[in-house]
């Protein structure tokens, strides 16, 4: 175990809002990535840092927690870990950070780590704040206590991290704390049978086991049997023993911080959040000014996204045609441009709205606002199977569903997190709108209504509240579904404001759009590499025929090159696979009042909704790239049907059509972002299902009245 | 929960939820052991303070000062923790 041989491991270990994140930063820069835990949807947040000069260490960010009793699946993980040595994760030194200004509630958690005999080192952080409420810690008087390394560092500005470092360098042997409960009293043969049988040394390891066995994936079928009946055997009552656990904690702790900790009566910070939270939770002004907060950071998700958007449009539009001239010409060259990078493209179109949406987040967090949301919505949101902290993702739909579903991440219950993943979808999203855009202008006279109600705007709002609507309502579907073994706690802890720490707004925008990038990302270039095949292809010599077809034909010889090149682009996208396939679905979408036409916009718009648009422009081969979607509409507005010779887009075909695009889940970006949440195919493919479903079932009525 | 509220009622036995604002009691016991095993780590233990210090806008959930700390409860949790009520405190 020498650190010269292979780098020391050490966990990260504290409550929630402690600054355990911030320390992580401080420690490991940008040095960090995430992975998975096997088997579990939990991230894994690993960095490594230089620990001397001839040292390197790893570092495993574990969730927050309160103690070794967890109450999420994310919790799990870390006793999963610290109770297996045989895990690549297991630790050889622990850092429990804890919150000086709240000694106690930190302390149940660092007895725990020291009583399972982890070399220990306590970073002591916040004594800024604990100094402006008047705690003094007596730091020496607490190791000697404890009989563990402390550091005081403040993970805000990086002081103390060096200490820390040296610290964590020094291969010292009287760390390993002294032991703060005995659990042997408590269950005496049980606790020695689960020694026997695991084999295990530590008695206190042995009693988390006998408690929380049935979870433990280190622990083998047969070796829970026993451990089962061990526990039968002994009548011992599971529940009173962890009762007596805290107890008995708490007891010692107090006598600890009686010894260590002089508390004056500095009220300042609770007295300033206190007059705040007057103001920020107040039944009015309290929602008032969190609709004010929600429209500013809308309004810059719109409109500051929109110029990098655009940006990042016009490079890959460029890009293509770039590569087309350097690599020779042939199909690689067409999959390369047309394919892998136009899918590339669509991931990185997404990163402003990432990194502003959780820039955003990460600051509301950062400053405790999250938690008053939580706090004045819960009652609200909980009646949808809901939580407080759904709203904010929730309303971030609006603009894009992808940061959305990776920001539930604040959603600290499984069972809420994933109805609000769930229902992002239904949120109408900025891709949507140039869809309604155009179907609207079709269908809806540009006229106001009693004179200043603009039917066109009225029936966009329309949509968005429809949308809005099916959310709820598929909320309170799922609710009755959705069965978690998880028993859920709101229980959380109302913090005192604080300025954001930059840092680590900075670093947390980062990880977003790494992990969005290189996760979702994939998935995303694959389904567009499909699309852009089931496009550019036709069964035989299909391309050929029609090039020749086309050239041929003395009535457009007249034509200018480029009009030529548009009819030819038509109709290949007509005989396409792409064109096959919305021919054969054409009886299945008939009863919405799609024809197949639509049905080939409805296969590729899948890569994101506002192809639609660009399809429908191929397919009807519009020329003349100023005022496009003026000539679109005209000649979408002419279209006939082939054998009735009545138009297509009736008012009853463009409201389905509406509908249907309100639904449905027409987003590939999204399907990969679900999967990269959820850890598996089995919900996006649900999602998927039951949200194309819905729209079928929607937009079929919607047309049978209208019509 | 249900059974817990006619529990309550039957035994007349005054919980967290019952506090006014700005009122403090002792924590006494609770009615149910997986719920109290929780509140127990975060600080709420039997002989613990614990005050009300405000209720959201829709009458749920509530902030309780207890143990140095604002702890954040929904109403069907603060039902679990019963109070002593042989000593009241203002």
């Amino acid at each position: 175990m020498s650190p010269s041989t292979r780098p020391l491991k050490i966990a990260l270990i504290g409550n929630p809002n402690s600054g355990k994140s911030s320390l992580f930063n401080h420690l490991t820069g940008l040095n960090q990535k995430v992975a998975n835990f096997p088997g579990v949807t939990v991230d894994k947040r690993i960095g490594s840092f230089r620990l001397s000069e001839s040292s390197t260490a790893t570092i495993l960010d574990f969730p927050g927690l309160v103690s070794l009793y967890p109450s999420s699946e994310d919790e799990k993980v870390v006793i999963d870990v610290l109770s297996n040595p045989a895990s690549e994760d297991y630790p050889d030194k622990v850092i429990v950070i804890a919150d000086a200004s709240n000694l106690k509630r930190s302390l149940l958690l660092l007895s725990q780590i020291i009583d399972l005999k982890f070399p220990a080192v306590l970073a002591l952080n916040m004594l800024d704040v604990a100094k402006r409420k008047e705690i003094k810690i007596n730091t020496p008087e607490l190791k000697n206590v404890l009989g563990i390394n402390i550091v005081e560092i403040n993970a805000r500005t990086g002081t103390g991290i060096k200490e820390l470092k040296e610290v964590l360098s020094k291969a010292d042997p009287d760390t390993k704390g002294i032991p703060v409960f005995s659990a042997k009293p408590l269950a005496p043969e049980l606790l020695i049978s689960i020694c026997e049988l695991m084999p295990l040394k530590n008695e206190y390891k042995a009693f988390l086991v006998a408690q929380q066995y049935s979870f433990l994936r280190s622990v083998p079928e047969e070796k829970k049997k026993k451990i089962e009946e061990l526990c039968k055997n002994s009548c011992a009552d599971l529940n009173k023993m962890h009762a007596q656990e805290i107890v008995t904690r708490y007891k010692i702790i107090d006598q600890i911080i009686s010894k260590v900790v002089t508390t004056g009566n500095g009220t300042v910070d609770k007295e300033f959040s206190h007059r705040l939270d007057n103001i920020l939770t107040h039944k009015i002004w309290g929602y008032v000014i969190f609709l004010i907060l929600m429209f500013i950071i809308f309004q810059i998700l719109f409109e500051g996204a929109a110029y990098p958007m655009k940006m990042v449009e016009i490079f890959f539009s460029y890009l293509p045609g770039v590569i087309h001239d350097i690599l020779p010409s042939g199909i690689l060259t067409d999959l390369f441009t047309d394919g892998i990078v136009a899918g590339l493209g669509g991931v990185i179109m997404f990163l402003p709205q990432i990194l502003l949406l959780f820039a955003f987040i990460a600051i509301l967090e950062e400053t405790g606002y999250m938690a008053r949301v939580s706090f004045i919505m819960d009652k609200l949101m909980r009646s949808f199977g809901l939580n407080g902290r759904s709203v904010v993702p929730l309303l971030s739909g609006v603009a894009c569903a992808v940061p959305s579903i990776m920001a539930t991440r604040i959603i600290s219950n499984w069972k809420e997190r994933l109805i609000t993943i769930f229902i992002i979808p239904l949120m109408s999203c900025s891709a949507r709108l140039p869809v309604y855009t155009i179907l609207i202008a079709l269908t809806i006279p540009d006229k106001k209504m009693f004179g200043w109600i603009n039917l066109q705007g009225l029936t966009l709002m329309g949509l968005y509240l429809f949308g809005f609507i099916a959310a709820l309502l598929t909320a309170i579907v799922l609710k009755i579904f959705i069965k978690t073994k998880e028993k859920g706690f709101f229980m959380m802890e109302l913090p005192v404001y604080r300025t954001p720490r930059w840092k680590n707004v900075f670093v947390e925008m980062m990880e977003k759009a790494r992990v969005f990038i290189f996760d979702a990302g994939k998935v995303i270039v694959a389904i567009s590499v499909v699309l852009w095949v089931l496009a550019s292809f036709a069964p035989g010599d299909t391309f050929s025929t029609i090039e020749q077809e086309v050239k041929n034909t003395p009535q457009f010889s007249g034509m200018n090159e480029q009009d030529i090149q548009k009819l030819i682009d038509s109709r290949k996208l007509q005989e396409s696979y792409a064109g096959i396939i919305g021919r054969s679905i054409e009886p299945i979408i008939r009863p919405l009042g799609f024809d197949w036409k639509i049905g080939i916009a409805l296969i590729t718009s899948f890569a994101a909704r506002e192809v639609f648009v660009g399809t429908m422009s191929t397919i009807y081969s519009v020329s003349g790239s100023s005022n496009e979607t003026k000539t679109l509409q005209e000649k979408m507005r002419a279209e006939r049907n082939e054998k009735t010779g009545l138009p297509v887009f009736t008012p009853a075909t463009a409201f389905s059509l509406m509908i249907f695009y309100a639904i449905a889940m027409q987003c590939m970006s999204t399907l990969a972002v679900v999967f990269r949440e959820t850890k598996g195919w089995k919900w996006p493919l649900i999602q998927l299902f039951y949200l194309s479903a819905l729209a079928y079932i929607a937009s079929y009525c919607v047309y049978r009245i209208l019509i | 929960m249900n059974f817990i509220r006619f529990y309550e009622i039957c035994t007349l036995m005054r919980t967290a939820a019952n506090l006014k604002t700005g009122e403090s009691a002792i924590i006494d016991h609770f009615s149910d052991s997986e719920v109290s095993l929780k509140l127990m780590e975060m600080g709420c233990l039997p002989g613990e303070k614990i005050r009300l210090e405000r209720i959201a806008p829709f009458g749920d959930p509530a902030a309780f000062w207890v143990s140095g700390y604002c702890l954040l409860l929904r109403l069907e949790e603060a039902r679990t923790i019963i109070l002593d009520e042989s000593k009241v405190y203002n």
